[in-house]
């Protein structure tokens, strides 16, 4: 089997793998790191999103060997020991989850967001989480947090 | 998944051959479309030749009256590109509706019109664009590219490497996205360009993107929304489903086809 290795959260990770094995399959199965969720199997739902070379993508729908050599942030890179991102803590503080299923690959996304528009519009927010659904909250506290989370990260 | 055999390709060239030789192989470009395939099962290629390390293949160019665009140039960089932006804002609009942001973030103009979605985006701005599809083979017309649905007349081992669009005196592009899918239930085209009035329109045709030709005829006479609204489209040939009846689909591509005219100017 082939050896696909890259840096995950600044950590250098290699493991052998199949051709066939995604890139979320990789993060969860190979590394155990189960913080990006699969909610599909359609490439729709968004709880897979994930940073490769700093831009959001769904995990779901790319191979580990397209990754390979690649810089690649998950949700558990995002907090410094105990103290959580602010985006993370923006979620918590306005009530942006409940299952907390969509929640890794909404926060994700929301990063990739913010850092293209560092002051987005309620509406933008609306239309940049097309591909992140959620079943639970109706997205109204979603998208509370991501204006919160932006304004934080704005100081 | 199948199991299948992956390797990258240093070049368009050994991209083509790779496919060629391979049993029963495919190009791998943005996968938006061909991963959640081979997930479901409905494909089983024996390889994956995938062109994203080939550099010739990305960019955007200006040929003075025409923009040429790579094929592998994702949907996110052509929505963004201040070139396109401003010598075709109907492509650059088009583009940045596409999916979602993650999608857009890997999707390719290439691998979406070799796909030929019945209801994607592109093969509209191609054909009312008038664009010209380039293969590592040969330069293929707009009118003669696709073949019905999920069908073009590419061959085995044909490989996009860019698409020239003439730049338009006009043009805009108006879709009505499924509510789920954000895929188009009907999107128009609406351009002047060499001359041309054409209209085309993607998600409505059975056979996938076709020319609208009875609303061409009245925006030619007099280039008005209100030309383009006033013309019934019969249902023939349309699809029905469960987003949509056909009638209610020949009916929307008027009124996209109107909006798209008040949005060009
Ligand atoms: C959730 C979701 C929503 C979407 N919404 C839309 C939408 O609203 N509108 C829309 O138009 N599309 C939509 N798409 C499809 C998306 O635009 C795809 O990116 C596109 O159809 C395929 O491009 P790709 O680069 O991902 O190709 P791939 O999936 O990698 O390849 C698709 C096919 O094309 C072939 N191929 C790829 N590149 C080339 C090339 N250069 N030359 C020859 N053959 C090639 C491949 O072998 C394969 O058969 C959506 C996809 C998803 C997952
Ligand atoms: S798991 Fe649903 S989009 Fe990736
Ligand atoms: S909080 Fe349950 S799916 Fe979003």
């Amino acid at each position: 089997m082939p050896t696909v290795s890259m840096t995950v959260n600044g950590k250098s990770v290699s493991a052998e793998v199949e051709p066939r094995t995604l890139l979320v399959q990789y993060l969860r199965e190979s590394l155990g790191m189960t913080g990006t969720h699969v909610g599909c199997d359609t490439s729709q739902c968004g709880a897979c999103v994930v940073h490769v070379n700093g831009e959001s993508l769904k995990s779901c729908t790319m191979l580990a060997a397209q990754a390979e050599g690649a810089d690649v942030t998950t949700i558990e890179g995002l907090a410094d020991g105990d103290v959580l991102h602010p985006m993370q803590e923006a979620f918590r503080e306005n009530h942006g989850l409940q299952c907390g299923f969509c929640t890794p690959g909404m926060v994700m996304s929301a990063l990739d967001l913010v850092q293209k528009n560092p002051d987005p519009s309620e509406q933008e927010v609306r239309e940049w989480l097309e591909g992140n659904l959620c079943r639970c909250t109706g997205y109204h506290n979603i998208v509370k947090s991501i204006l919160a989370g932006a304004q934080a990260l704005r100081g | 998944m199948y199991q299948f055999n992956y390797q990258k390709a240093g070049s368009a060239d050994e991209a083509a051959s790779a496919v060629t030789a391979a049993e029963d192989g495919r190009f791998l470009a943005g996968g938006m479309t061909l991963i959640p395939t081979l997930k479901q099962r409905l494909a089983q290629p024996s390889d994956l030749v995938d062109l994203a390390g080939i550099s010739d293949l990305v960019g955007i160019e200006d040929g003075g009256d025409s923009i040429t665009i790579k094929g592998m140039t994702r949907h996110v960089d052509v929505a963004n590109s201040d070139l396109v932006k401003s010598k075709i804002p109907a492509l650059a609009s088009l583009a940045d509706n596409i999916g979602d942001p993650q999608v857009r973030n890997r999707g390719t103009i290439g691998g979406s019109l070799a796909n030929n979605d019945p209801a994607a985006d592109y093969p509209a701005a191609v054909l009312g664009l008038n664009a010209t599809v380039i293969t590592n083979k040969r330069e293929i017309a707009a009118e003669d590219y696709f073949d019905g649905m999920f069908t073009t007349v590419l061959e085995e081992g044909e490989l996009i490497t860019a698409v020239r669009f003439p730049i338009p005196a006009k043009a805009a592009y108006m879709k009505f996205p499924n509510p789920a899918s954000r895929y188009a239930l009907v999107g128009v085209m609406v351009a002047q360009t060499g001359g041309d009035t054409r209209v085309a329109v993607t998600g409505a045709g059975q056979d996938g993107v076709f020319r609208a030709s009875e609303i061409e005829s009245a925006l030619s006479a007099n280039w008005s929304a209100d030309a383009a609204k006033a013309v019934k489209m019969s249902d023939d040939g349309l699809n029905a489903d469960i987003h949509a009846s056909a009638e209610y689909r020949a009916h929307l591509i008027s009124v996209m086809a109107s909006r798209a005219v008040t949005a060009a100017g």
